[in-house]
């Protein structure tokens, strides 16, 4: 099978999900109480322009089905219609697309760090199994993972923002370098608990690829420590540490909803935070679907990754067809 | 023969050591490897104090010589080849001497033995299925094991990792771009082979390098290591379980014991005449292929851990040559005449006897009592019991004589032609009508099938032979118009390598898969499809069909006693109020094994129990899958009279499944063989094995090692 197919297929069945996610998001409108034209208004008088105007907009006069292709035609097109309460007026796509780049930006600020500490500290502590070094690493990953990231957050803020005064304590920051130091606490916080599982993966990766025979047949023929470490320790240890790393790129989102509000980062997490205390159901559904479309769309690259890593599967795959 | 280090050896050395415990005999000059009192200790653990694993074992290998090292699974053979390579897991450590052309290894760092390796030295593993990485194609494998000159240099290293194929005998042009989980086994083994040799080392050390291979895979690759090593002069250590490898390519043998050399000889004079009793074990426990006989001979026990005799000869609890003397001291090796050296103190004395036995093993028994198959005793009474030593080792030593009439010649065991060796006489195979029919049998395995997703992600295990064959994907085809009948009480081999469909087969007629055509009649139902029959049929179905499995170490529940296990098996027989007491002496074992775990039993005695759970629900036909295959050659020849015994005193048809010839000879009337799912001959055991007509059959006879 080449990789073109394997994309398709795995984008095809990726879209069927998000066709699933996109129904359940759009019954909310149905299931929240109170009639759905109700939950339009929210708190506006229901002026009769403002009644028309809102069973115009979504065919609420229309039955569900129809509802639901107008609904989905717009969405595909980005159009989740206008805010209701937390930005009233505004369309939707245009709220979330500053908080979307911020969101990004704490990922991969983060996944970076993961990269940088997780791996590294995994492997030390798999190559050293048993000794004092993995034992300090393997503790310091534990208490990273029981944590609650919210007590951390607030820890490492009074610390280093209040205490030590070393970081701004608020807001996002303008430009490359005020937003990096704008971002790094939280992204320190988000990476001691993401760090632990990563940790965690790529030592137990470590000790299996270790204990290979194909390590000691390596080792036998006398081949350099660096490639050892390389095309042997590392390569066999990715498969399993690149599909734990998928989780991470998604965790920003649901941890971050904690971070956010400790740092006040208006990112996609506190804006659905708000959208729900709000009632605001248009942002609901928008970033609600926007943040389904994102999981998929990382699952999709940890399976490209594991096709292009590992022979095994690329090539059962061609056996299938 | 001369053997160049032997020749060369000084006794004055020896007394040097003065302790007349020397390992090994002889000095180091011109020895490639000298090894000296090598000793492997395990760091103490939660479980273990610390613990003694090998003992002061000792020898030389000259260069371009071979070097055999045969012990059973415990001795100490593989943990020997890892001290000297200094690949030995975390938690153990070696002491003593080991010199590489004067340069001492042991305590090296790592860094200092990388430049040795691979080019000087090299070491090939047990199992081709997980020594390679996963993740690299063979070219890619070969090129970073070339010397650097040669790997740097595009076009050369080319050239050479073809060359280097093409000596193992591999295509490079289909076999270079692949990945290991496309191999074969056996192909596998040869590119392992390739890389240890890439940069032609003077020693290559082999550490069982064809047990997981087919037999005929097996007898290739030792061809091959044969004939890489007389090419190239290279100095070979053979580490092997199976004596037959060891005479067919060892110039020399050390046989290992629970941690301790016991015999140094010569490969010929060792198989002319061991002065060991244990040697003498190994080779009369061997089931011989030549031809059927009455009573196998077996060890009785188990190898003891190395720890537990220190201050006594290791062998001597299962010898029936034992003294006082035996056990007072350590006997150290004590040099004989003919370069050899034995640990036995008692040699002198009965060095006659030994010889004797090996030559006359038949002759001296009384003769004419041919009795078509052997009674066991009624059910309940204990065919022979092991719950004192004492009498276990009396029933054993029972064993050791086993009757026959003196006949003609016929080839000899390690094919000496000088034996008058007498074939005993197999059961007369039973009349009567088929107590099962297979007609047609058809087995085709979806390409994308579970099964198939499932065994290709099942990793490199050693067992995992459907990796092979979903990795080639050339058999779609597992069973192709198989069909046989076997009647009550009769014994049927089914022989074939992997891939052949006798695994297939067995699980269909265990109804674990639903053949694609054809039928099976059991008992007069049809159960080609378990999922057709009525409850009571199913029911029924089951019980009359048992399985013994390959592996007791995986095929017994590990969290549940031997009794509890027992217990719940006899619930869905004929007869609930059986007690596993009763089983168990039914297979050998003393009722008190009721209360063990699994995993304080030796693998003999696990498959024991195994037979015993077959046997609680009273099945007409028991399947053994290479009931054998993955225990030690001293307690095979026990499982194999149990299992004669099952079916003797209870009619109890066998089918039994194998690539070991030596077991279908010893152990059914008839036979088929199964090749790429078809059957390619079929009859009488004898005459299937002594005249082989089919080309596939010829070549699995003549892959036997030491066979003619």
């Amino acid at each position: 099978m080449s990789i073109t197919t394997f994309v398709l297929r795995r984008l095809a069945s990726g879209l069927l999900l998000l066709l699933a996610l996109s129904l359940l998001v759009f019954a909310l409108l149905d299931a929240s109480p109170g009639s759905p034209l109700q939950s339009l208004l929210g708190t506006r008088p229901a002026t009769p322009e403002l009644v028309a105007e809102l069973r115009a907009r979504h065919h609420l006069d229309e039955p569900f089905a129809l509802q639901y292709l107008h609904w989905l035609s717009d969405a595909v097109r980005l159009d989740f219609g206008r805010s209701i309460s937390v930005q009233a007026g505004t369309p939707v796509v245009d709220m979330v697309y500053g908080r979307a780049a911020l969101s990004a930006e704490l990922a991969a600020y983060c996944l970076l760090l993961v990269l940088l500490l997780g791996v590294p500290l995994g492997l030390i502590a798999g190559i050293r199994h048993g000794r004092t070094a993995d034992r300090s690493i393997s503790l310091l990953a534990t208490v990273g993972f029981g944590a609650p990231v919210y007590a951390l957050s607030v820890v490492l803020l009074y610390v280093f923002g209040v205490a030590l005064g070393w970081f701004p304590v608020y807001g996002a920051g303008e430009g490359f370098a005020d937003r990096v130091t704008h971002l790094t606490l939280p992204a320190v916080a988000l990476t001691t608990v993401l760090s632990a599982v990563v940790v965690r993966q790529t030592r137990a990766a470590t000790v299996t690829v270790l204990r290979q025979d194909y390590l000691t047949f390596a080792r036998l023929r006398g081949l350099s420590p660096a490639r050892v470490l390389i095309h042997y320790v590392l390569r066999n240890c990715a498969p399993p540490v690149v599909t734990s790393a998928g989780m991470l790129l998604i965790a920003p989102l649901s941890a971050g909803i904690f971070i956010e509000q400790v740092f006040s980062l208006p990112g996609m997490g506190s804006l659905l935070l708000t959208a729900v205390a709000a009632e605001d159901l248009p942002v609901v559904q928008g970033t609600a679907l926007l943040l389904g479309a994102l999981v998929v769309l990382v699952n999709l690259l940890v399976d490209l990754l594991g096709f292009l890593l590992d022979p095994r599967v690329r090539l059962h795959a061609a056996g299938e067809h | 023969m001369t053997y160049d280090a032997q020749t060369r050896r000084t006794r004055p050395d020896r007394e040097a050591d003065g302790t007349g415990r020397t390992s090994g005999i002889g000095g180091a000059d011109g020895a490639l490897l000298s090894v000296r009192r090598l000793h492997v200790y395990a760091r103490p653990d939660r479980a273990h104090g610390p613990r003694t694993l090998v003992r002061d074992v000792g020898f030389d290998l000259a260069p371009g010589r071979t070097l055999g090292v045969v012990g059973e699974s415990g001795s100490g053979k593989t943990l020997t080849a890892r001290a000297v390579t200094g690949v030995l897991d975390d938690g153990l450590r070696a002491e003593g001497q080991v010199l590489f052309d004067g340069i001492e290894l042991l305590g090296r760092p790592e860094r200092e033995l990388r430049p040795l390796r691979g080019g000087r030295l090299a070491m090939v593993l047990q199992d081709p299925f997980t020594a390679l990485n996963p993740l690299l194609t063979v070219r890619a494998q070969l090129r970073e094991s070339l010397a650097p000159g040669t790997r740097r240099d595009r076009v050369l290293a080319s050239a050479e990792i073809s060359r280097r194929l093409r000596e193992v005998g591999l295509d490079p042009d289909t076999v270079a771009g692949r990945y290991p989980f496309q191999l074969s086994g056996g192909m596998r083994q040869r590119v392992a082979i390739a890389a240890a040799l890439a940069r032609d080392p003077e020693l290559l050390i082999a550490d069982e390098p064809t047990t997981a291979l087919d037999a005929t895979t097996q007898a290739e690759v030792l061809a091959l290591l044969r004939r890489l090593q007389a090419d190239r002069g290279m100095a070979l250590l053979l580490i092997t379980h199976d004596l037959r490898v060891a005479f067919s390519v060892c110039d020399r043998v050390l046989v290992m014991y629970a941690g301790s050399v016991l015999e140094d000889a010569p490969a010929a004079a060792l198989a002319r005449s061991p002065r060991h009793p244990y040697s003498l074990g190994l080779m009369l426990a061997e089931p011989p292929v030549s031809h059927f006989v009455d009573r196998l001979v077996s060890l009785p026990g188990q190898v003891p851990a190395a720890d537990g005799v220190a201050d006594t000869c290791a062998f001597a609890d299962r010898c029936e040559w034992r003294r006082e003397v035996c056990t007072t001291t350590r006997p150290g090796l004590t040099p004989l005449p003919e370069e050899r050296a034995s640990a036995c103190v008692r040699i002198p004395e009965i060095d006659d006897e030994l010889r004797t036995r090996l030559l006359g093993r038949v002759r001296k028994v009384p003769p004419a009592r041919r009795r078509p198959a052997r009674p066991l005793a009624a059910p309940g009474e204990a065919p022979r019991t092991t719950s004192t030593r004492d009498s276990a080792r009396h029933a054993e030593s029972t064993h050791r004589t086993p009757p026959g009439p003196p006949s003609g010649r016929t080839t000899g065991l390690y094919g000496h032609d000088l034996v008058p060796t007498t074939p005993g006489t197999p059961p007369v195979t039973p009349d009567g009508a088929p107590f099962l029919t297979v007609e047609g049998l058809g087995k085709t395995y979806g390409r994308s099938g579970t099964y198939g997703r499932m065994s290709s992600f099942a990793g490199p295990t050693r067992s995992s032979r459907s990796v092979r064959l979903k990795g080639t994907t050339t058999e779609p085809m597992a069973l192709r118009d198989v069909s046989f009948e076997l009647r009550e009480g009769e014994s049927l081999g089914v022989v074939g390598e992997s891939g052949s469909g006798k695994t297939t087969l067995a699980r269909c007629l265990l109804g674990l898969t639903r053949p694609t055509t054809g039928t099976i009649r059991l008992g007069g139902v049809d159960v080609s499809d378990y999922r057709k029959l009525r409850r009571k049929e199913h029911r029924e179905a089951r019980r009359l069909v048992q399985m013994v499995f390959q592996d007791p170490y995986s095929s017994l529940n590990p969290r549940l006693s031997i009794g509890t296990t027992l217990g719940e098996a006899v619930t869905a027989g004929p007869d609930p109020a059986q007690r596993p007491a009763e089983l168990l002496e039914r297979v050998g074992l003393p009722a008190s094994y009721a209360r063990k775990q699994p995993g304080e039993l030796s693998g003999g005695e696990r498959q024991r129990v195994a037979i015993a759970r077959a046997l609680a629900v009273r099945p007409r036909l028991l399947v053994c899958d290479e009931p054998v295959a993955a225990l030690d050659v001293s307690v095979q020849a026990q499982i194999l009279q149990l299992l004669r015994e099952v079916r003797a005193g209870y009619g109890t048809s066998l089918i039994v499944i194998t690539h070991d010839l030596s077991v279908v000879r010893q152990l059914t009337d008839r036979a088929l063989v199964l090749h790429g799912g078809e059957i390619v001959e079929s009859g009488e055991t004898a005459a299937l094995l002594d005249s082989p007509r089919h080309p596939h059959t010829q070549r699995l006879i003549a892959s036997i090692p030491g066979g003619n």
